[in-house]
Parts: C-alpha cells; sequence; structure tokens
C-alpha cells in the first residue's frame, strides 16, 4: 500500500532501490479509480503526464540523485485547482475559466518539481475558494472520505479528502480564512496555512490578496515541514513575499516542547462549540501539558468581531480581483451588444451564486457613501484583532483552539444559509487577519458517525518551526494520526 | 441606510448580469450578512489606524531590466477570440 505511506518512509524505500517512483505513482492512480468516482477530490488528473514524470523520478534516482539532494523525489503531490501547473488546465472550481490551460507554473509548482515532486491533478474546491464545504464548485461537491454523505470542509475540500483518502502523498491547497485548517480537520489529516509573505503567491489565482497563502496537506506533521521547507522562500515575482531566511523545519521536530507556554483564548469557548469537539481539545490540551508545555489563559478579546471583519475585507478585494473575468483576454465569453454588455452576461453566466453575493458584497463595501462605515472600520477592526495576536504572544509562545466548531456537516444543510456558513470559520478567521501562521492537526473522533475532530495551533509571524515542534510531539504520543477512513466511503 | 442594499445597482456596477430570481434571493441573503456586519459599529475605532496589510512591507523595486516573459503566442493562447496576435473585442467605436 505505497500510497498509504508517509514521505519519509517512501524516500527511505525510493534510496534503498526496494521500490520505484512509477510503482508509487500506479498505486495513487489505482486507488483513484477505486474511490474517487464517489469521493471527487478531483477535478481531472493527466494518468500519462503523472507516470512520464514518475519515469523520470526513477531515471533521476537510477543516476544516484538522493533525498538529501532533492527531498520529493519520487513522491506524488496534487494540487489544488486554484494553482497554475503549466500545460494543465485551470478552472478555480469555476465555468468562467472556460477550457484554460495554464501558460506558466506557479513558483510553488516550480519548486515541488525542482525538489522532484510529481505534481499531478487538478483537486477540487469551492468556486474561486469561497465556501467552506466545497459544494460551491462547478464540477459538483468532493465527498468526506469518512462519511459521503458529509462535506469534505472548504474551500480546499478536493486538497484534503484526496491526502485523507490516500489517493496522492500529500498536496497543496490555499488560505484565505481557514481554507486549508477546516477541510484538513474535517477530514482528518494535517493541513498547515503560513505565514503571509512565507511562500510566494505567484501563479496563485487572487481572490483577497492580503490574505491569500498557500500551504501544504499532509497525512502526518513531518511530511508537513518537508513539504513547507520545499515551498517556502522568498520570491522575486511576488512583491509580498519575505525575504526571511527558510528555516530547516523537519529539524525543530525533535518532540521537546518542555517549558514552551501555550495560550488559550478563553474567547473562543462559544456557544455554538460542539461537547465532542470541545472535550477532544481540552483533551489534546492535557495531553500536551503532560507532555511539559504550560498552559497559560489568554485574551483575545476583538475574536467576536473577525467573521464581519473578514466578510468585509475579503469581499472588497475579491471584488476588484475578480474584475479580470470579463470574458476578453481568457476563458468563457458570452458575446453581448457592446462591452459593457458582454461583461455583465460573461459574468452572470460563468460566476456561481456565492462568488456572485460575493462580489457584489465587495463592490456594495467599497462604493460611494459606504466605504467609510464598512471598508475603512473593518480595517481598523483589523488592527485590533493583529493587536490581540500580538499582545498575546508576549506571553505565549503558541495558542491552541478548535479548528472548527463542530465536525463535517451534512451536504446542503448550510447550502442556503450564507451566514450559518461563514459562521462556521469562526476559530479561522483570525489568522489570516492578524497575518499570523497555524495548522490543523487530527485530535480524535466523534463517537456517532465516526468524523474527525481538528486542534488548531496559531503561531507568531514566522513562527511556524514552534507550531510544527507542538504538533509533531502531540502527534508522536497519540494514536490518531494512525486512523484510516473506510477503504470504500 | 446600511443594511439596506440595492442588489440590481450594485450588480450593475460590479457588471454581473442577474435574474430577476437571482435578484430576490441575493437581495434577502445580503441583507442578512449586512446584519451580522452591524456588529462592527459597537466597536470604538477612533484613533486606530487601519491595516491593510498584516506584514509591514515597503515598497518593492527591482532593477528596470528585460526578462523573459509569455510569447504573444502563449498569451492568447486561451483567449475566446483572437486574430493578428491580437484579442478581438466588440466594436467600441462606430
Amino acid at each position: 500500500m505505497l500510497n498509504q505511506m508517509t514521505i519519509s518512509q517512501l524516500a527511505g524505500q525510493l534510496g534503498r532501490r526496494q521500490i520505484s517512483a512509477r510503482e508509487i505513482m500506479a498505486a495513487c492512480l489505482e486507488k483513484i479509480q477505486r474511490v474517487d468516482g464517489s469521493l471527487h477530490a478531483f477535478i481531472s488528473y493527466d494518468a500519462a503526464d503523472a507516470l512520464a514524470q514518475a519515469d523520470a523520478a526513477d531515471k533521476d534516482l537510477a543516476a544516484g540523485t538522493t533525498h538529501r539532494q532533492k527531498p520529493l523525489l519520487g513522491i506524488p503531490i496534487g494540487i489544488k485547482d486554484v494553482v497554475a501547473v503549466r500545460d494543465q488546465p485551470l478552472n478555480c472550481g469555476s465555468k468562467i475559466l472556460g477550457s484554460f490551460v495554464s501558460p506558466y507554473s506557479a513558483t510553488v509548482v516550480e519548486k515541488l518539481k525542482a525538489a522532484g515532486a510529481m505534481v499531478f491533478g487538478r483537486l477540487n474546491m469551492d468556486e474561486f475558494a469561497m465556501g467552506s464545504s466545497t459544494e460551491n464548485s462547478a464540477f459538483g461537491v468532493t465527498r468526506n472520505p469518512w462519511d459521503a454523505t458529509r462535506i469534505s470542509g472548504g474551500s480546499s475540500g478536493g486538497s484534503a479528502a484526496a491526502v485523507a483518502a490516500a489517493e496522492c502523498i500529500a498536496s497543496l491547497g490555499s488560505d484565505t480564512g481557514g481554507s486549508i485548517r477546516q477541510p484538513a480537520a474535517l477530514c482528518g489529516c494535517v493541513g498547515l496555512k503560513p505565514t503571509y509573505g512565507r511562500v510566494s503567491r505567484y501563479g496563485l489565482v487572487a481572490f483577497a490578496s492580503s490574505l491569500d497563502q498557500i500551504g501544504p496537506f499532509a497525512r502526518e506533521v513531518g511530511d508537513s515541514a518537508t513539504v513547507l521547507g520545499v515551498i517556502s522562500g522568498h520570491d522575486l515575482r511576488d512583491s509580498t513575499s519575505v525575504p526571511t531566511p527558510v528555516p530547516d523545519y523537519s529539524a525543530a521536530l525533535d518532540g521537546q516542547i518542555k517549558g514552551l507556554k501555550l495560550g488559550l483564548p478563553k474567547e473562543y469557548m462559544i456557544g455554538g462549540l460542539d461537547g465532542e469537539v470541545s472535550g477532544a481539545v481540552q483533551a489534546a490540551v492535557k495531553h500536551l501539558e503532560k507532555l511539559g508545555a504550560e498552559i497559560v489563559e489568554v485574551s483575545l478579546p476583538h475574536t467576536e468581531y473577525a467573521v464581519a471583519t473578514y466578510y468585509i475585507i475579503a469581499t472588497a478585494e475579491a471584488s476588484a480581483n475578480l474584475a479580470r473575468f470579463d470574458g476578453i483576454r481568457y476563458g468563457l465569453r458570452v458575446d453581448g451588444a457592446d462591452p459593457t454588455d458582454l461583461y455583465c452576461k460573461t459574468r452572470g453566466a460563468g460566476f456561481g451564486a456565492e462568488v456572485k453575493r460575493r462580489i457584489i458584497l465587495g463592490a456594495y463595501v467599497l462604493s460611494s457613501g459606504y466605504h467609510d462605515a464598512y471598508y475603512l472600520r473593518a480595517q481598523k477592526v483589523r488592527t485590533l484583532i493583529r493587536r490581540d495576536f500580538l499582545e498575546a504572544f508576549e506571553k505565549v509562545d503558541a495558542i491552541v483552539t478548535p479548528t472548527a466548531p463542530t465536525a463535517a456537516f451534512k451536504i446542503g444543510e448550510k447550502a442556503d444559509d450564507p451566514l450559518q456558513m461563514y459562521l462556521s470559520d469562526i476559530f479561522t478567521i483570525s489568522c489570516n487577519l492578524g497575518g499570523i501562521c497555524g495548522l490543523s492537526l487530527p485530535c480524535g473522533f466523534t463517537a456517532n458517525p465516526k468524523l474527525p475532530i481538528g486542534l488548531q495551533i496559531l503561531g507568531k509571524p514566522f513562527g511556524e518551526e514552534t507550531i510544527l515542534r507542538l504538533a509533531h510531539a502531540y502527534e508522536q504520543s497519540t494514536h490518531w494520526h494512525k486512523e484510516k477512513p473506510p477503504e470504500k466511503p | 441606510m446600511p443594511g439596506d442594499i440595492d442588489v440590481q445597482y450594485v450588480a450593475r456596477l460590479a457588471r454581473i448580469a442577474l435574474t430577476p430570481a437571482e435578484e430576490e434571493k441575493f437581495g434577502a441573503q445580503l441583507s442578512h450578512v449586512l446584519g451580522y456586519i452591524e456588529k462592527l459599529n459597537q466597536l470604538d475605532v477612533s484613533g486606530i489606524e487601519p491595516t491593510a496589510h498584516a506584514v509591514p512591507l515597503v515598497n518593492v523595486v527591482r532593477a528596470d531590466e528585460v526578462k523573459p516573459s509569455l510569447t504573444n503566442e502563449e498569451a492568447l493562447r486561451n483567449a475566446p477570440v483572437k486574430a493578428n496576435g491580437l484579442f478581438l473585442v466588440p466594436k467600441i467605436v462606430e
């Protein structure tokens, strides 16, 4: 079962020439053929190209290239449909891009390939990353590997489900308000949102430019650290990437968390928090304390304003970013009597309901007479939210919370109530507004049905080593990461 | 009046054609969302600087040198309509 293994296990066996990259890729493709008809994590995948990359990796291995030189040599990694891969389709889960094929690759894809990874597949997502359930994709819903009647989370639902179901070894997603961490929690894998500026966004289709960040999904923390190390770093093609040196994230995973101070925000114990989720998170906190961490209560007083702030700032930025989808240079075009008529018809036909709602909301909060009352006020509240974190991080090394208030909900349950859907992001949104880093890892299951529960660990800006260290120590002394979803969902 | 959104007008600003059914549905849903957003008025934000960007960055510049970029053919690869190395658009001037 090569598709079930971790990067370090596969690297060991590849290095000893016990297995081939082609066998690993074939195992993933076989698993996809067997289960993806019901899961629908992939919008599409190019098997011939994936196997050609596998053969190239095997040649590289035969020539003596090691995993010290190329840490992802022979590792299959799936890509969310919002990140450009040269000569592969790119749709952002939308109809409006038509039959778009990327003329260039994102920096993260170039980095993965340079590290030897086999980059394949277009992973399903909420249209333009707007959603929390992957129900908003024009290509159909991605189902949860633990229970196919439930959502996989979103917006990177395909990236989370594919990794949890062992259709690939790791994947990339993007996180604007929780789109990596929430689906990771709901599907039972590890999802990491790096600090804003840590990873280049060149080749990532923009949703909300002051919040978007690319990050990895993996089944174990060690693999998250490996992939993060590969994709991080300054990029001249993204002026918001930061020239802070990239540390050796894997070296931080030494199990030593004694004396680290962990903050528990009192504002996160809200009414809508499910009892089983709350119980699992409290047990995880006790466990971290047993491992030597010191638990400190902290206060993030502006938490209750985060969702409102986010849905002003993110929609405002989206309304500007998505103006480029006008039917002129690429994608769908619906002809009209004049250019304006063409734009309106193209966008009316090409965008789905949630994208239309958010563009309209964003245009509204930026419009004359409302800008100061909504957008400017939200930017000021964002300052208060960021300040809350920076003050808390003077006292603690990391903050621990639930990732989502409930386990995976039923498909259709919140589809017609945007506000209820937005509130499911309540624990993940502040992290993006504050520009800090965060990850989610499994910390238990609900009893009946058995569904994964996620623990969120938030870190200081560029504090990825600390949150990975904590997550790894927790993971390696618990058994949650060893639990597998049913072989056939 | 905040919370009172003219969906037809704003959709026009955003260049999105809506059906009457969409107008009605989005109007109700967005009023609900705007009602929730009113929460922010509870806060006193006087004297608080706005945050446009979480990482304090100054302008990033580079040397003004020609670097490789997409060819004309590649830039037009996904064009809905093209001719003579150009994007074709509807007639703007009679």
